[in-house]
């Protein structure tokens, strides 16, 4: 049973992330990127990483995808873009991604084949999760953070001229 | 998943309930503000007005269903329906009574996190689909407003998780017997309070569709029934919250001599009146004036009852 639903969450994924891949109009790719990541939420589930699973959604299609939806609504792309999407889009342009995707898939399938079937009985609860996190990968979280902190920053210097001309526009 | 699914009556019980609730919100908001207006409301269908409900849904069916033009058409069809589903689905976890209940689901507060962080969709994709820039605006606003928000309604309830150390919600009501999270999360009540109007874009903090200046914000293009789901999404949102609401910071369904299930309807009724009377009594703040407060007001606010309630949980059990 859960084999199945595994296929059928990763059919759609993949699915979803070609459609995404090919679609001309921007909103539409995101939605199907959208609809991607919440199949990879449902396979994380099914692996039984529940914790993984919501935070998929939450984070990656719950926050970040609609950063990217509110940016690509703001640049209010017409007709003109589609176009230039399409002269992007030429069948030449293909063969060397697909090539590779080929190589990943095949090495993908030897190893369905081959290796041991997984895991899909495990639960891991979000007491396993923070216990690994704050225990034998401290260094990869604090590392983490400093990046974020790197963001932050670079998105105040960003945003600190922008502040001051709002400023003097108001004032004056 | 500790347990399974809730059987066949439950389910169906809950979807009927929660549909017909939410739809009758629609005249209890409007016989409400009438009477805390001193004005008397719509009293003329059927005794005391409650036919109302009827009449608009009959209004809303014959209404022409016109989707423009211009519009992106898949995406315009396609956005009313996430805000309705992901409402309703956030029900599935939301522990009713013992026993009365959808799912169980280990990770419930987090389920309901996603849910209404997938609900935002909704209302982007129709300010985007419209193609109209009062929808435009509506969206864009709803966009920064909710991702905004959502962070301090993460932090705001984390209080709970740790004085219950599940995300269990069946859990967390069970470790209200002692007494309700109300109290020594009174600031995280008041912060989960303030973003989950937010989130639902319930008045005051209805910024996305503030009539006076955005026509109908991302709702400006739609009629008849996609209209309809917006409306009733929205009340499903206030329905939704309140349970949540109560599951969280008031025990749930606990409480002396009446039966749990009426307990629980009892305390998510006060919580959807004080909703309504909410958008009665408040003013709309502006764009910016929501943004700052969100971000230098609630989310340090949020930090430090997070950092207080850490310390406080970590003193008692060393």
């Amino acid at each position: 049973m859960a084999l199945i639903l595994f296929y059928i969450a990763s059919a759609v994924a993949i699915f979803a992330t070609v459609m995404m891949i090919t679609r001309l109009n921007a909103v539409h790719g995101l939605l199907y990127l959208i609809l991607s990541l919440l199949a990879v939420g449902v396979i994380f589930f099914l692996l039984g990483a529940h914790f993984a699973a919501v935070l998929e959604v939450i984070i990656y299609a719950g926050a970040i995808m609609v950063l990217f939806v509110f940016v690509i609504m703001m640049l209010n792309q017409g007709q003109k873009t589609i176009n230039q999407e399409s002269d992007w889009l030429k069948p030449g342009i293909w063969i060397w991604p697909s090539l590779l995707a080929l190589i990943l898939l095949a090495e993908m399938l030897v190893m369905i084949v081959l290796g041991d079937n997984a895991d899909t009985g495990h639960v891991v609860d979000a007491r396993q999760v923070g216990i690994a996190l704050y225990g034998p990968y401290l260094l990869a979280v604090e590392l983490a953070s400093i990046l974020l902190l790197a963001g932050l920053v670079g998105a105040y210097h960003l945003g600190k001229p922008m502040l001051k001309t709002a400023r003097r526009r108001t004032e004056s | 998943m500790n347990a399974g699914l809730g059987d066949a009556a439950d389910i169906i019980g809950i979807l009927v309930s929660t549909i017909s609730v939410s739809a009758l919100l629609i005249w209890v908001e409007r016989r409400l503000l009438a009477v805390w207006q001193d004005r008397l409301g719509p009293n003329r269908v059927g005794p005391l007005g409650l036919m109302q409900v009827a009449a608009d849904m009959i209004k809303m069916f014959f209404k022409e269903d016109w989707i423009p033009p211009f519009s992106d058409k898949p995406v315009f069809v396609l956005a009313p329906t996430i805000v309705f589903i992901t409402m309703l689905t956030g029900f599935a976890v939301i522990p009713f009574a013992p026993g009365v209940g959808i799912i169980d689901f280990n990770f419930g507060l987090l389920y309901f996190l996603a849910l209404s962080s997938l609900s935002v969709y909704s209302i982007v994709l129709a300010g985007y689909a419209s193609n109209n820039k009062y929808s435009l605006l509506g969206g864009l606003r709803a966009a920064a407003q909710t991702v905004s928000y959502e962070v301090f309604m993460g932090i705001s309830i984390m209080g709970v998780v740790m004085l219950s150390g599940t995300f269990n919600l069946r859990e967390i009501v069970e470790a209200q017997r002692d007494g309700w999270f109300i109290l020594p999360q009174f600031f995280g009540f008041i912060i989960f309070l303030i973003a989950v109007i937010a989130e639902s874009r319930r008045a005051p903090l209805d910024l996305p569709e503030a009539e006076q200046e955005l026509i109908g914000g991302f709702h400006t293009e739609y009629s008849g029934m996609k209209f309809g789901m917006f409306f009733v999404g929205e009340y499903l949102a206030i329905t939704l919250s309140s349970a949540l609401v109560v599951t969280l910071f008031f025990g749930g369904w606990l409480g002396p001599w009446l039966p749990p299930l009426l307990w629980f309807c009892l305390k998510t009724t006060i919580g959807i009146l004080l909703f309504i009377l909410l958008r009665g009594a408040l003013p709309r703040p502006r764009y910016d004036q929501l943004m700052t407060f969100g971000w230098k007001v609630l989310l340090p606010a949020g930090l430090l009852n997070l950092l207080v309630t850490g310390a406080v949980v970590l003193s008692l059990h060393s």
